[in-house]
């Protein structure tokens, strides 16, 4: 019997760390108690499995209690275990999905290279190695379609194939692991649940393009994926899949981790290479690419942690079982994270071409509290809303694209009916004027200037041109900007704008924000009828705004709300009514 | 910021380490030494030797951004053009436990603005000052990697989730009595 706990960053989290602890104290003798990566029902965590010689059970929500339960189970002993099975419904939405990135996540020790090797686990590379020359690699990538998960979407192969015709004497492969978008977190699941397919898609990466350097650049917020990762090279190097002579062959290659210091724009590659070389960074002009030009000048291959991730599987599987997923412009399988008003949020890794319906509705549960659905929002800051009459996109590169968002990095934010359209849009813009790198004018002025003109409509006093205004703005910064960063900046504008410009009518025009999420446009008023002078809303205003006697209905003075809402926290009977 | 730190380099007063003083009497730059060799030529490296300066001391003053840059031969202005470019560096000390607040798209959806007033309500300080206990500073940021479990705080390498204003403060309030408690003891 073998006791296996979820403990991904969003399991800890949860508290698994502590009934880890807890299980390992006092499961009885001879059956360890060992930890896995994120299996993605992050909205069960705790996880804990048990694994015996017939069976395989999933317990869910484990809290101590549970936790004490399934020890009696284990022991033999009479107890309530079941009642923190998972459900069957929950069971059958994992076993629905098709996992080539996320295979072994949350089903392997990721602190033990031996269970990666158990499950094929560098045996793609070896083939690699031993079998097969570096065109040939890319070849299998190119039949199978692969592009890259990082957001732009660009094919793996073509990129594999420039670096490795690129003249040099050095070149680096490099893995981007900052997953700046905010509201996406598949690339940490991958490197704390899986490291060693990065690893092993990296050396074969290597081996193709002729490279003897790998650098991991991960975000400083993910603490425990750089942890994880250390590890795992250290036990690549004891067996010798990294350094010299690896697979007895002529070829070496090492993996050393990079450390982000916290920059969003540093997820482009160009001001990756540069935060690298240990600069501001700031992207640099295309062309040259990195494939001929990258770190310290020299072709550098560089791919998103889920691109890597998938190369093993399309090694051992073929490239054409990799194409045969998917559709026409877009192959094989994406994972998203599911998060915002969604009822079940994690990770779901699906074949591209199913609908966004399948996912919120199918996988994602539906919408959180019984409420209804808005838009979700895919491709991050980047990228664009999709309204609920969309509901049935297809999720492919080029159908979200003419929807007016994007792919991105897999990163969808669900929306109900109380997310103000408007505030997310600034909130986008609030985002990326920040993280604008401040090199060139139309990103760092134009996008403050889109930012000050949606904080003035949000804030009730938007002028009758501000939408005109908005979109002429937006077009010039696509425009006029040298990144990404600042072309993509005004998308989430953008598709508010044409999604949802009856929000933005109703904030100039009627000064309303449906939604309730606009302080400054809400009202504040007492209902007599449920009021009932328990006085507890005026001790509780810190502007003195409410007045009444005891036991008589209670009143707000407009003049002096400050709309901080706390009179409608504390009321016990709802009579605080917002408008 | 300051501007003329290059006037105020300890390094400019003597070549001997030992007497270096810096404005904040708790730096002891022996700790940061054995880093200052490792990465001494090699190229690139600045970022990883503020990382680990940053993690001996809390936070980056400029006397000692002044003295890394006079022990690598990287120009001062460009030490502090990277230190002002990446969020995770700071140049004011910072309370004895960081809240980094995630104010991500995930969690700003799910209210991470209310957690954040209840917070300064509490803790009666804006993003990046120290409270009066000394106890606290909170940053926001975006994104903490677990945002099916929004809004989340994380607090030391402690990650909080499903976070309500009410729970928020709890949970500060009972690492303050912790504190408090291991102060007497
Ligand atoms: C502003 C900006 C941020 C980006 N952030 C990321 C990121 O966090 N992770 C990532 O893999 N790619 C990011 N990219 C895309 C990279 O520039 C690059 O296309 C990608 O790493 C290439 O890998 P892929 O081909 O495997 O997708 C970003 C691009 C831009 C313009
Ligand atoms: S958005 Fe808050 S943790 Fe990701």
């Amino acid at each position: 019997m073998k006791i296996t706990v979820g403990k991904g960053s969003c399991g800890i989290a949860a508290g698994a760390g502590e009934i880890f602890s807890l299980l390992e104290q006092k499961a009885p003798a001879g059956c360890p108690v060992v930890v896995t990566g994120c299996i993605g029902m992050c909205y069960l965590e705790p996880i804990v499995n048990i694994e015996t010689d017939d069976k395989n059970i999933t317990f869910v929500k484990v809290n101590a209690e549970a936790a004490d339960e399934i020890l009696k189970y284990i022991n033999g002993e009479e107890n309530k275990a079941s009642q923190y099975i998972i459900e069957r419904e929950d069971l059958d939405n994992l076993n629905s999905q098709q996992r080539i990135a996320l295979q072994n996540c949350g089903i392997i020790d990721p602190e033990n290279i031996g269970e990666y090797i158990a499950r094929e686990g560098y045996k793609a590379a070896e083939k690699c190695i031993k079998e097969l020359t570096p065109e040939q690699v890319i070849d299998e990538i190119k039949i199978s379609g692969l592009s890259g998960r990082g957001g732009a979407g660009f094919s793996t192969a073509f990129k594999w194939n420039a670096a490795r015709s690129s003249k040099g004497d050095k070149k680096y492969v490099i893995c981007n692991a900052d997953e700046g978008d905010p509201g996406a977190f598949m690339d940490r699941a991958v490197i704390e649940g899986d490291p060693h397919a990065v690893i092993e898609g990296m050396l074969i990466a290597a081996y193709a393009i002729g490279a003897d350097e790998g650098i991991v650049y991960v975000r400083a917020e993910y603490p425990l994926a750089i942890i994880r990762l250390e590890l795992a090279l250290k036990q690549a190097r004891e067996k010798n899949l990294l350094g010299e002579n690896i697979f007895g062959c002529d070829f070496c290659f090492d993996i050393r981790i990079k450390a982000g210091a916290g920059a969003f724009v540093c997820g482009e590659e160009t001001a990756l290479i540069a935060s690298l070389e240990g600069e501001r960074g700031m992207p640099r002009l295309k062309p040259p690419f990195p494939a001929e030009k990258g770190f310290w000048k020299k072709p550098s291959n560089i791919n998103n942690v889920e691109t890597y991730s998938n190369v093993p599987w399309i090694i051992r599987n073929g490239g054409a079982a990799f194409a045969s997923m998917g559709t026409e412009n877009s192959k094989g399988t994406k994972v998203f994270a599911l998060t915002g008003k969604i009822a079940k949020g994690g990770l779901v890794e699906i074949p591209m071409g199913k609908t966004i319906y399948d996912v919120v509705y199918g996988v994602g549960g539906g919408i959180k509290d019984g409420k209804k659905f808005k838009a979700v929002q895919m491709g991050g800051p980047s990228g664009g809303c999709i309204p609920a009459e969309l509901i049935d996109t297809m999720i492919d590169y080029k159908t979200l694209v003419a929807a007016g968002a994007m792919m991105g990095s897999g990163g969808m934010v669900v929306m109900d009916e109380t997310t103000c359209m408007v505030d997310m849009a600034r909130f986008f813009l609030d985002f990326t004027v920040k993280e604008s790198c401040g090199k060139c004018i139309h990103c760092r002025i134009g996008n403050q200037r889109m930012l000050e003109i949606l904080d003035r409509i949000c804030d009730g006093n938007g002028r009758e041109d501000d939408i005109e205004l908005l979109s002429d703005l937006a077009l010039q910064i696509k425009d006029g900007s040298l990144c990404a960063l600042g072309q993509t900046a005004p998308n989430p504008v953008l598709t508010t704008l044409r999604y949802f410009l009856n929000e933005y009518e109703d904030h100039i025009k009627n000064k309303k924000c449906t939604a309730h999420q606009c302080k400054a446009l809400l009202t504040y008023f007492i209902d007599n009828d449920k009021c009932t002078g328990c006085t507890l809303c005026a001790k509780k205003c810190p502007n003195k705004a409410i007045s009444g006697e005891v036991k008589k209905a209670h009143s707000i003075d407009m003049e002096k709300c400050i709309k901080c809402g706390k009179c409608a926290d504390a009321c016990r009977f709802k009579a605080v009514v917002v408008d | 910021m300051e501007r003329n730190f290059t006037c105020t380099c300890p390094a400019e007063q003597t070549d001997q380490m030992q007497i270096y003083k810096f404005s904040d009497p708790a730096i002891d730059i022996t700790l940061l030494e054995p880093y200052l060799i490792k990465y001494a030529g090699t190229e690139g490296s600045l970022i990883t030797v503020l990382q680990k300066a940053q993690d001996i001391y809390g936070y980056l003053p400029v006397d000692l951004l002044a003295y890394i840059s006079r022990r690598t031969g990287i120009k001062p202005a460009k030490v502090m053009g990277v230190v002002t470019f990446y969020t995770q560096f700071r140049t004011k000390p910072v309370g004895k436990n960081l809240i980094l607040l995630c104010q991500g798209t995930a969690c700003h959806v799910n209210g991470s603005s209310d957690i954040e007033a209840a917070i300064r309500d509490y803790l009666k300080i804006e993003e990046g000052e120290i409270s009066e206990n000394g106890l606290f500073t909170y940053n926001n940021v975006a994104c903490l990697g677990c945002c099916s479990l929004s809004p989340v705080m994380m607090i030391g390498d402690k990650t909080y989730g499903k976070l309500t204003k009410d729970s928020a403060v709890k949970i500060l309030k009972e690492i303050a009595q912790q504190e408090q408690k291991e102060a007497v003891e």
